[in-house]
């Protein structure tokens, strides 16, 4: 297994990962809430999101044309952009980037579309090796249960309707969320995940993430990283937003 | 004479892709910017269409998926060299799954301007891994014939000059800055591409035709070669 890149740089990588309805995003934002409140310049890269290839993966979605090969490699595009612009470039700087999902959603959704485990993980070999992987583990009917409660639309390849595993969306959403699942638990070792119990409380959640991170990062958050002192704390919330 | 065997994948095979269905063959023009590949592909389809075949003639970033998403990024000035080679691979993997498949399968002769060689070597002319690469683009199928046409670089900045009359932002490795202006930055960036394809030739198997004959000369070569195929 190709390893990643090690972080030699003074800020740090984290990400977190699960299945949709694991809780992962509203953790993530509380970690980062309470990096924050520490004084700790913190920069956030959501999965997804370069504006250098959001057309053309919505090209592709809009038109239904992708393929498991295209879909893996439009993705792995788009986090290639992120990677070189924004979380190196960050993370040399001395920030700590905080990304929701990261290579590992590849390793798990682009294999259960069909393509390779070690294609993808060679893929993906470019990225910065976190310095905490964060897997919030849920039982499927929980996080089903959190997605329906929780919106009314489920999108067709968000539900794998492109692998044509049922003509009835949630049923195809819950499969393709089984297996996703499957191929998160047998990762755990092979990456490192800390894994998180996600049917706890979300403050139970919430400190387990907060000693985790103290525990394997504690130094380099008191000396390492890039700080403002406790007055500029708002200077640099406005930064990190900006980031 | 060619054995009759289907095509194959170099390591990763397509899902979905039926090897013995693909009737056609598959063509391949590789070499340098400004070597004179499109002028032998023109040339080609006619004589390859006056012989009864059918020809799909297809070519880099020219996909329905993301040929439209290269250029607008190419237009900006914050493409990543990782970001653009993924960016080509997707197109590429885009036109093999919806043109080139479907075309083989149909018996076309599928004649490609620049195949995963091109993509390749222009990565690692810009400092990324080899193996990295090579397994990325694993899922392509291994060509009928690969003419790699071949120059120097001193033979490829006339044809530049002489020609579109200005050197190209990208053709010049410009985002990489090889060298202080266009000129010295062509001049670095090709020599590195050229090497990169001079490396893989054996390996894949390039039949290497001499760019620096005339085109006649060239497309002559090349049908000799290319009637050996059917």
């Amino acid at each position: 297994m190709p390893p990643l890149v090690p972080n030699r740089h003074r800020g740090k990588l984290i990400v977190v990962e699960g299945i949709d309805g694991s809780g992962k995003s509203t953790q993530l934002s509380l970690l980062s809430e309470w990096l924050r409140s520490q004084c700790i310049a913190v920069a956030f890269s959501e999965w997804n999101s370069s504006p250098l290839v959001r057309e053309t993966t919505k090209r592709g979605k809009r038109k239904n044309i992708l393929t498991p090969l295209t879909f893996s490699l439009i993705h792995a595009t788009d986090f290639a952009d992120r990677m070189e612009r924004y979380i190196v470039p960050l993370v040399k700087s001395g920030a700590v980037v905080c990304a929701d999902r990261y290579a590992y959603t590849a390793f798990a959704r682009d294999v259960v579309r069909g393509v390779s485990r070690r294609w993808v993980r060679n893929l993906y070999r470019f990225a910065l090796r976190p310095n905490l992987a964060f897997y919030f583990r849920v039982p499927l009917e929980v996080a089903i249960g959190r997605i329906l409660g929780g919106r009314n639309a489920i999108k067709f390849y968000e539900a794998g309707m492109d692998l044509e595993l049922s003509r009835n969306v949630e049923e195809s959403f819950r499969i393709f969320q089984g297996r996703i699942l499957d191929e998160y638990e047998a990762m755990i070792q092979e990456v490192g995940f800390h894994v998180i119990d996600a049917t706890g409380s979300i403050e139970e959640q919430q400190r387990q993430m907060r000693d985790i991170a103290l525990r394997e990062l504690g130094e380099s958050l008191r000396n390492g990283v890039m700080r403002s002192s406790p007055g500029e704390i708002d200077a640099a919330q406005a930064a990190a937003r900006i980031l | 004479m060619l054995l009759k065997q289907p095509l194959e994948f170099y390591s990763e095979p397509l899902c979905g892709v039926d090897r013995e269905e693909l009737q056609g063959k598959l063509i391949v023009i590789e070499g340098p910017d400004s070597v004179g590949r499109s002028t032998q592909v023109a040339r080609l389809r006619t004589w390859l269409e006056h012989a009864g075949h059918a020809v799909l003639d297809t070519g880099m970033a020219r996909g329905a998926l993301a040929g439209k998403g290269i250029q607008q990024a190419k237009e900006g000035n914050t493409l990543g060299p990782i970001t653009m080679t993924l960016f080509y691979a997707t197109d590429f993997a885009d036109r093999l799954e919806n043109e080139i498949v479907p075309a083989l399968r149909a018996g076309f002769v599928v004649l490609t301007d620049r195949y995963i060689f091109s993509l390749m070597a222009r990565a690692i002319a810009r400092g990324e891994d080899r193996a990295w690469i090579e397994r990325v683009a694993g899922f392509a199928l291994i060509p009928h014939a690969i003419y790699y046409l071949r120059a120097e670089v001193r033979d490829l900045v006339p044809r530049v000059v002489l020609g579109r009359g200005a050197f190209d932002h990208w053709e010049s490795g410009m985002d990489m800055r090889f060298g202080a202006d266009m000129h010295d930055s062509f001049v670095k960036y090709q020599a590195r591409v050229i090497h990169a394809l001079d490396r893989m030739a054996k390996r894949y198997d390039f039949v290497i035709v001499d760019a620096t004959k005339t085109p006649d000369q060239i497309f002559r070569e090349l049908q000799r070669s290319i009637g050996k195929l059917f």
